[in-house]
């Protein structure tokens, strides 16, 4: 009884906690989704110059560096360069940056998987290059990229738990103030806090396969039945 | 004298060491059907490409009626938009119904407002047979009725001149005779077009001018009869028979 009583009375902060978490992965998310798609542009359509001094390094690096690594580096890097920056805007930084580098190798691959005959023909009845990536490529490259798209949000979401660490009193910071008030139930605080992690990318993944079977193109899809082996397709 | 649609003068184009492209001169009149033919490799789909600048050539000058398409100054979307392509693998847009892709143009490039782009769309698709599936997808089409939408979709723009690059090659030989008939059909109504195939048959019957290239030069042109019957070069001899024992170009 006790234990549900702990749960209830905790439920409002965990739940601003969770709002919070949720704002920051639409922020993640949107700065990731707009840079993304600009980065990868760039990748296939850009120039060289653009591509080596530009593009790689900056995937490169927002890659290469541990998101908690990149945390700090935003908000305590901050101040030596004289900049006041709140721990919430370092972390939509850090991580947006960081979701951006890998949102833009989901939209560059799905950009190259689509034949070039696409873009010829939107070419030869006089599109110019941005009105055959707004309505030719781009359509057809955002269908192809949700199902990897699906995977980042999930990342995304649980990274936004490390901006704990810069005090973002987030979902899982939240968790831990209760934690601290009524001293030792660490596992059923915590574990509330995973169930509704889960949730969110459990119903984040779902809208985005109902998303997919929207949008996706008639005729176009891989029709493989269930219930066959491999050998009774062939 | 007959209004020239297109003139081209001295076309090179190079791939790295590659000469595609050694100093092609050519002309067609309005409402003429030109059939460039020749063994694969020679550059005649390059050539076509270089026509509406998709390939931009290395020298030489290529007009559209008074209209140099390869001045710097040129607006080559403007032209592009003039001239029609169809490509050997259709390149529909696989995410637009029918309607939308014969339409896309006329809305996109030329701002035709809604309505009016959809009758014009209509009427092209109503001509190359295919107004009741306007809003079926490109994938759940034959290779036929795709490329027939393709033609479609140039007609739509009003062109000045179509490019077909191999129109036919990629389809099933039932499904041939239907493309064809369309383009026959346009030649009848007076369309230009230069076009790439190996469709002898078709050559024979439509064609006012045939090409022979080789190897990025224009062996020899001329009309069809000449060029069946009593060419003058050993090589357009040998590559017509050789070409049409293989596509049964009907010999009468």
């Amino acid at each position: 009884m006790d234990q549900i009583n702990l749960i209830w009375q905790g439920l409002p902060s965990l739940l601003s906690g969770t709002l919070v978490t949720i704002t920051l992965t639409i922020y993640f998310l949107a700065l990731g989704f707009i840079l993304g798609i600009l980065l990868a542009l760039g990748r296939v359509y850009g120039s060289n110059f653009l591509k080596l001094l530009i593009i790689r390094p900056f995937e490169r690096f927002f890659r290469a560096v541990p998101a908690l690594v990149l945390l700090f580096l935003f908000y305590f890097g901050s101040s030596f360069f004289q900049v006041e920056i709140s721990a919430f805007m370092a972390a939509i930084l850090a991580m947006g940056l960081r979701s951006a580098a890998y949102q833009s190798q989901i939209f560059r691959g799905a950009i190259q998987s689509i034949g070039e005959g696409q873009m010829k023909a939107a070419r030869s009845i006089g599109m110019n290059i941005f009105q055959s990536i707004r309505y030719i490529i781009l359509p057809q490259a955002l269908r192809l990229s949700i199902p990897s798209w699906a995977n980042e949000y999930a990342v995304v979401l649980k990274d936004s738990s490390l901006a704990y660490a810069v005090g973002v009193t987030e979902l899982l910071r939240q968790g831990r103030y209760i934690v601290a008030r009524t001293f030792g139930n660490a596992l059923l605080i915590y574990t509330v806090c995973a169930l509704i992690y889960f949730i969110l990318v459990f119903v984040g993944n779902q809208t985005l396969k109902i998303l997919e079977e929207k949008y996706k193109i008639p005729g176009y899809e891989i029709k493989t039945k269930k219930d066959q082996s491999v050998l009774e397709r062939i | 004298m007959p209004n020239v649609i297109l003139r081209a003068e001295n076309v090179y184009k190079k791939y790295g060491k590659l000469e595609v492209l050694k100093g092609i001169s050519f002309q067609v009149n309005q409402g003429e059907t030109t059939v460039i033919i020749g063994p694969s490799g020679t550059g005649k789909s390059t050539l076509l490409t270089c026509i509406n600048q998709l390939t931009p050539p290395d020298q030489g000058h290529i007009w559209l009626e008074d209209t140099e398409i390869t001045h710097p100054n040129s607006d080559i979307n403007m032209i592009r938009s003039s001239i029609g392509m169809v490509f050997q693998h259709f390149n529909l847009f696989t995410h637009l119904t029918v309607l939308d892709n014969v339409r896309i143009g006329l809305l996109v490039v030329k701002k035709t407002p809604m309505k009016e782009a959809t009758e014009i769309s209509m009427e092209k698709l109503n001509e190359v047979g295919l107004g009741d599936k306007i809003n079926a997808y490109p994938a759940e089409l034959s290779g036929g009725q795709q490329q027939r939408v393709s033609i479609a979709r140039a007609l739509a723009m009003n062109p000045k001149l179509i490019l077909f690059d191999e129109p036919t090659s990629a389809l099933d030989p039932e499904l041939i005779g239907e493309v064809l008939n369309v383009m026959t059909k346009l030649a009848e109504i007076g369309m230009t077009m230069v076009v790439v195939s190996h469709e002898m048959g078709f050559a024979r019957a439509v064609a006012n001018d045939i090409i022979f290239m080789e190897k990025g030069i224009i062996v020899e042109e001329g009309k069809p009869d000449k060029m069946f019957n009593e060419s003058e070069n050993p090589r357009t001899r040998e590559f017509l028979h050789k070409i049409t024992e293989l596509y049964g170009g009907k010999t009468e």
